[in-house]
């Protein structure tokens, strides 16, 4: 039949006008379309790859801004924790020396007490020497008077003489 | 579709057979001696090429176009001249038309080379996909990187979806390298068949010169991108014996025809039976000589046209798919789903749980 007769004549033209437009198309339509589309198709996956990792970079920030807070009141509190030791110390240190210093200071005040009292026996312990020195003196000198006025002089003396 | 068609077909045979039989034998004798009106005649005139462009006839004039002959005889060279010398059944230059058929009157070789309807449907087709797609990428060039406007967002969808869901699931990871071949058959065949339809134009895909170009230029891609996994699948098939193997290659080989063959047979007669539907449809108002025909003619007529609209875009599809299904395979470089298929040894074990 005719109609599943191919022709010639078609053939030829279909098949040079067809490869002309397959070229021309190729290099001026199909090249650029396809070029572009694939330029703006990675764009677009770029930017929304750009925006994914925008979002985690926030979520990050967000986090170690919390983090950083945390951290900021936990030192806060330690600080705080620290000051209370140090100052209930200190307290504690001065309290400690003052009573020290105050035992000390005791100790000192009784040694001196001891010295001076020391020192007054040992004047007092003098003067009655000095005295009974005075006393043989004087009764060394009525000696020459009377024994009995001697012994009433030494009595006197001694009464004189208060031991205090 | 073709289902559809042959329902159709069917459906119109049986509804108009007993109308025929019924028909009274003193009617049909009238007819006879009226004008004989021979549907199968002006439909083959209509899906045929031709030498001229017949628009329209009233009863005592035409109005065509008359198309360039282009003739080459081996021995007398090239001759061209408007086939209007040859219309009517004239000889012009020792030139004459035998049933749209250019031929010698001495009986000698003639190449045809003559600028016929479809040939001319084929210039101003290609004119019209240059125009429109220079616009498109025109489109690209000016909204770089932007998205896509007017034509430009309609091209977009269908040129996408070509090669995302034909190009790089059928071909694979080298399909870059045929999409511009890929495109150009698409939106031929889609450009034409919708020109085809168009009330006056020529059936371009519906010529079977044209669709067997194609498949031809299909079947050079395919060979000329095969590697020797596509050549080593048919001279040693995978999970065949040896012994079966000259009985295979033959097969095979056979099949590396077949495949473009039903490319070229099954575009040229989708869309031919679609013309020969729509004008049975309105040979039937001819047929009974009625007015009253034409409401259903028109009816049934305006149906399958639409149906051609979708059969225009589904061809231009299929066609385009098969061919990347075919490049696909020539490129290929696994054969994991052969071995599978080929060796026993994968079904053995699932069998064997079976019991």
């Amino acid at each position: 039949m005719q109609i599943v007769t191919p022709e010639f004549g078609l053939i030829f033209w279909q098949l040079i006008i067809f490869l002309i437009v397959l070229f021309l198309l190729a290099k001026f339509a199909w090249k650029p379309i396809l070029s572009s589309l694939k330029e703006r198709e990675d764009s677009i996956e770029s930017a929304l790859r750009m925006a994914d990792e925008a979002k985690l970079e926030m979520q990050q920030l967000k986090a170690s801004n919390e983090k950083l807070l945390a951290e900021a009141r936990q030192e806060r509190d330690r600080m705080l924790h620290e000051a209370t030791q140090m100052s209930n110390q200190l307290i504690e240190q001065a309290k400690t020396k003052a009573t020290e210093e105050g035992g000390r200071m005791i100790v000192q005040a009784r040694e001196a007490i001891q010295n001076e009292k020391n020192a007054a026996l040992a004047e007092v312990k003098n003067t009655a020497a000095q005295l009974s020195i005075d006393i043989a003196e004087r009764i060394l000198r009525r000696e020459l008077a009377d024994t009995n006025s001697q012994q009433q002089l030494v009595d006197s003396y001694l009464k004189d003489v208060k031991l205090n | 579709m073709l289902l559809m068609k042959r329902l159709l077909i069917a459906l119109f045979c049986i509804l108009s057979l007993p109308v025929f039989a019924n028909e009274p034998a003193a009617t049909q004798a009238e007819a006879t001696e009226q004008e004989a009106f021979n549907p199968g005649e002006m439909i083959l005139h209509h899906i045929g090429d031709s030498h001229e462009w017949h628009w329209f006839s009233t009863d005592n004039d035409h109005l065509t176009t008359y198309l360039p002959i282009i003739a080459y005889q081996p021995g007398k060279g090239l001759s061209v001249f408007s086939s209007k010398h040859v219309a009517e059944g004239e000889s012009y230059n020792g030139f004459k038309l035998e049933h749209e058929h250019l031929v010698a009157e001495d009986g000698s070789k003639v190449y045809d080379f003559s600028l016929t309807k479809n040939a001319f449907a084929l210039l101003l087709s290609s004119i019209m996909m240059l125009v429109v797609f220079s616009i498109v990428a025109s489109g690209y060039k000016k909204r770089r990187g932007s998205a896509p406007k007017g034509i430009q967002s309609f091209f977009e969808v269908i040129i996408v979806f070509i090669r995302d869901e034909v190009a790089k699931k059928s071909i694979g990871p080298k399909y870059e390298r045929y999409m511009p071949y890929l495109l150009t058959v698409f939106f031929f065949i889609w450009f034409n068949n919708l020109l085809g339809l168009t009330p006056g134009a020529a059936n371009l895909t519906g010529n079977i010169a044209v669709t067997l170009t194609l498949a031809m230029l299909t079947l050079l891609v395919t060979l000329f991108s095969s590697n020797k996994y596509y050549w080593s699948h048919i001279f040693a098939t995978p999970g065949v014996p040896m012994w079966l193997r000259p009985i295979m290659i033959p097969v095979e080989l056979i099949g590396v025809v077949t495949k473009p063959f039903s490319l070229m047979v099954r575009l040229f007669a989708n869309i031919t039976a679609g013309h020969i539907v729509i004008l049975s449809f309105i040979s039937l108002i001819f047929i009974f000589r009625s007015i009253y025909v034409a409401p259903v003619s028109l009816a049934f007529g305006l149906f399958i046209n639409v149906l051609e609209l979708l059969v225009a875009i589904l061809q231009a599809y299929i066609f385009t798919l098969l061919t990347a299904m075919y490049i696909g395979g020539a490129v290929e470089e696994h054969h994991d789903a052969d071995l599978q298929i080929g060796g026993g040894d994968a079904a053995t074990p699932a069998h064997s749980h079976g019991h």
